[in-house]
């Protein structure tokens, strides 16, 4: 078998996995980056409406406002610690891009151009702020692609293509890489490192509805859940306002931070009732309720002669005029065209909540390291094994992101742990044997796909996604979400007794998607078993059943373990590094 | 529906061969590629790479009746059929409609496409006035897809000397840069009858852009800067 080896490896080849590996690339270390697809395909490249860092280039800020906003946004169930360190590290960090290329979009004077975006205040909840650093429409894509050009600049070693299998660990739970596939050969590989960083992205393809790009399969947490290790926050996923009714595109809140706003069928800006301060830049999570709830009250647009309402509202932006739209919203308005079939220059563009970001994850602590609980405590480190961006969970989102802290997130902690990786290679300076039978798990998979069976891939994905779309979306209940688990077992049945119909080697995509599935699976039991566990509801995470926030027994992390099946919390850390907490107190927009 | 796929295993030991197939579909509001997965969903063995399925990944770039276009924003209701859908041109075609990308790439590296500026840096953002900004509109939105380098003649004659138009895009992409200052470098690099003139203006990758962006633009800038700085 083909046998590899670096200092560090990482796994994922998006923003926090590219620039974890350019702070590695520039040590004495080797560094190599598995990504099954090429490295700008990766999901980044989505992101459309900005990084958020408060350089007061437009009006007055503070990243301690932008900290505030932040613990409030996540219904305060985010570290504070975490949140004040990202918050801090904000601009130097987005400076630091611009330093590498970015082409960021600028204001008259020069400077990088910011524009408002949803809960940003000044002043600790007081008027809008304008805080997120934005490329037009497009800062994702030149943000990836800003990163993979400092890389190969950098010789990173790339591994374009491999699928990643599972992790290899010894008896003492030291990560000491992975097992891997190449896709182009099908040919299984170990690749060995002294420390391993997973930065395999999101998941939100268990949902049907979904803004996220196909590859979001959550690949990390199922290793993470084989390896025996938990997850946390998992009943947490955000529902983005704005994607494209009925086909899930993004289409940025950026929108609404430029002046466009929402409308039902009346032509009500109904956001007013829901949020009379924020209106439509009130938390994402908000904004999706209240869509939702327009929706389901028969007050939506689109409607059949037989309907009532029907099942999208408007957002309208033609106020704007085509010049700004030209210059700060481009992209969205080639997807509008293409996709609704609209150009919102003229008309509003039809939107619904659509799946768009998991805030749960690997636990991992502020350098990234992976956290469990174990003999000495609730939260030690797995040595070796680190965990950055959407499939981490840190936790700076608690349970709702704010637009424009994806970004961040990925370039404050994979510079973190980049950094922190070498700390760790430096005080672990020989590799430790590779156990004979370290490689096993991971090879087993590929053995468990020569097996034929009668069940298809495709149907179980299908089904499921449909399953999640229908039991854990915006609004749940205990019952609810219970029948969910009772159709994910019949899932799992179904999935022991399926087969390939395509068990050649080469570029063998069907394998890759029955590899997916099973990760998704893991994902979805997490998540349901975690939200029928958190009898409140906090940000996203809605309970028809306990409609309101339970400090007083929530006020706390799920962890979430496969072995049992069961679900454990530990608790939220309210101490910020050097400020004064943020005390929780009733969530207003 | 009627489609013509490009069918190419090569563990098989059979030739490339192009494949009849019919598909019950409603073209109204779909793309190409939710035809290819719903044909993929019933014969599994049909290989295609995809990932955003709505344009700015660029990994499924194909041949559709004989032009490139990305399957995720290319509406069904458009196409002529039977729908023949091929493997991007040019490049060694691995399986089905997946071909090996990494010639594309090397000349994307060959252009050394990464901002360079050996000044200190400043505490905070170097300025760049909007105007100068704007020069980078039209060349810093490319998604590496290889529509138009694989539809132009000049590549698949010389794909190892002829850097291709989205390479020479990205090259023009960072000249055009204020923050650069490479830009004689970067000439210097491109000044060789190969590697930039074998742009023989036919204008291909212009019709092939799935992002409306103009390579042949791009690289007549290129030229003229070249001339400027002879005299």
């Amino acid at each position: 078998m083909n046998r590899r080896r670096f200092d560090a490896l990482i796994i994922g080849g998006g923003g926090a996995g590219l620039r974890a590996a350019l702070q590695l690339a520039r040590s004495d270390f080797t560094v190599a980056v598995v990504s099954k697809v090429f490295p700008t395909r990766s999901h980044t490249v989505s992101a459309q409406g900005g990084i958020t860092a408060a350089l007061a280039n437009v009006d007055d800020d503070r990243w301690e406002w932008h900290m505030y906003d932040t613990v409030k946004g996540g219904d305060w169930l985010g570290d504070q610690d975490a949140i004040e360190f990202m918050c801090r590290e904000a601009a130097s960090a987005v400076y630091e891009l611009e330093h590498m290329g970015l082409p960021f979009s600028r204001l008259d004077n020069g400077k990088i151009y910011q524009r408002p975006f949803g809960g940003q205040s000044k002043n600790f909840g007081g008027e809008q702020a304008t805080r997120t650093c934005a490329a037009a429409d497009r800062t994702g894509h030149a943000l990836l692609h800003t990163l993979y050009q400092q890389n190969i600049k950098n010789r990173t070693q790339f591994f374009d293509e491999y699928f990643a299998l599972d992790l290899l660990r010894d008896a003492e739970g030291y990560c000491l890489g992975v097992t891997a596939m190449n896709i182009e050969t099908g040919e299984p590989i170990v690749i060995e490192a002294r420390t391993t960083l997973l930065a395999t992205g999101g998941a939100g393809r268990v949902f049907w509805n979904s803004s996220n790009a196909m590859i979001n399969t959550g690949d990390g947490l199922g290793m993470v859940l084989r390896a025996g290790l938990p997850l946390q926050d998992m009943e947490f996923w955000q529902f983005h306002p704005t994607g494209i009714a009925g086909v899930g595109c993004l289409i940025t809140e950026g929108v609404r931070g430029e002046g466009g706003y929402l409308l039902n069928k009346h032509g009500e800006r109904f956001m007013e009732r829901y949020a009379p301060h924020a209106r439509d830049l009130a938390g994402r999570d908000v904004v999706a309720r209240a869509i939702a709830i327009e929706i389901a009250e028969g007050r939506g647009c689109g409607a059949a002669p037989n309907q009532s309402g029907g099942d999208y509202v408007h957002l309208k932006l033609d106020h704007l005029g085509e010049k700004l739209i030209a210059e700060k919203l481009p992209g969205i308005r080639e997807l509008s065209i293409r996709f609704a079939g609209v150009d919102p220059v003229h008309a509003p563009i039809p939107v619904a909540p659509t799946a768009h970001y998991m805030m749960g994850g690997i636990p991992t602590n502020l350098h990234g390291q992976v956290v469990a609980p174990a003999r000495f405590g609730p939260e030690e480190a797995v040595p070796g094994l680190y965990a950055v961006g959407e499939c981490a969970c840190v936790s700076v989102h608690g349970a709702n992101r704010l637009g424009g802290n994806s970004l961040l997130d990925l370039i404050v902690f994979g510079r973190a742990a980049g950094l922190h990786m070498q700390e760790y290679l430096r005080d672990n300076p020989y590799p430790r044997p590779l156990p004979e039978s370290a490689a096993e798990h991971g090879l087993a998979r590929l053995a468990r796909w020569e097996q034929p069976g009668s069940e298809r891939v495709a149907a179980i994905s299908d089904d499921l996604r449909r399953m999640m779309q229908a039991h854990a979306g915006v609004f749940r209940t205990d019952a609810v979400l219970r029948k969910g688990l009772v159709q994910l077992d019949q899932l799992e049945q179904r999935l022991q007794h399926a087969g390939l119909q395509d068990c050649s080697r080469v570029f063998n995509t069907a394998r890759i998607e029955a590899l997916e599935l099973e990760n998704l699976l893991g994902v979805a039991r997490a998540t349901l078993v975690s939200a029928i566990h958190r009898t409140e509801s906090r940000g996203a995470h809605t309970r028809d059943d306990f409609p309101q926030r339970d400090d007083a027994h929530w006020l706390k992390h799920t962890l979430y373990s496969r072995a049992a099946d069961q679900v454990d919390t530990k608790p939220v850390r309210l101490k910020p590094l050097t400020v004064e907490s943020i005390k929780p107190k009733e969530r207003v927009y | 529906m009627k489609f013509r796929l490009y069918r190419f295993h090569p563990e098989s030991g059979e030739k490339p061969f192009m494949q009849d197939v019919e598909l019950d579909i409603d073209p109204a509001g779909k793309m190409l590629l939710d035809a290819l997965l719903a044909i993929k969903a019933q014969d599994e063995t049909l290989s295609l790479r995809r990932s955003c399925r709505e344009g700015v990944c660029g990994s499924d770039a194909v041949n559709v009746n004989g032009k490139n276009r990305l399957a995720c924003i290319t509406p069904l209701s458009e196409l002529k059929q039977p729908i023949e859908v091929r493997p991007l041109p040019g490049l060694p075609v691995i399986r089905d409609l997946i071909v090996d990308m990494e010639p594309f790439y090397k000349q994307y590296r060959s252009v050394k496409p990464w901002l360079i500026n050996d000044e200190p840096e400043p505490e905070v953002e170097r300025l760049q006035d909007p105007a100068d900004r704007a020069l980078l509109d039209g060349a810093y939105e490319c998604i590496l897809c290889g529509c138009c380098t694989t539809s132009c003649p000049s590549f698949w004659w010389n794909p190892d000397t002829f850097v291709g138009p989205a390479g020479l895009l990205q090259a023009y992409r960072f000249i055009a840069d204020s923050r650069d200052e490479a830009t004689a470098e970067r000439l210097d690099n491109l000044e060789d009858p190969y590697r930039l003139y074998r742009c023989r203006g036919i204008m291909n990758c212009v019709d092939a852009c799935p992002k409306g962006l103009n390579p042949t633009e791009a690289i007549g800038r290129i030229k003229s800067l070249l001339v400027k700085r002879r005299v």
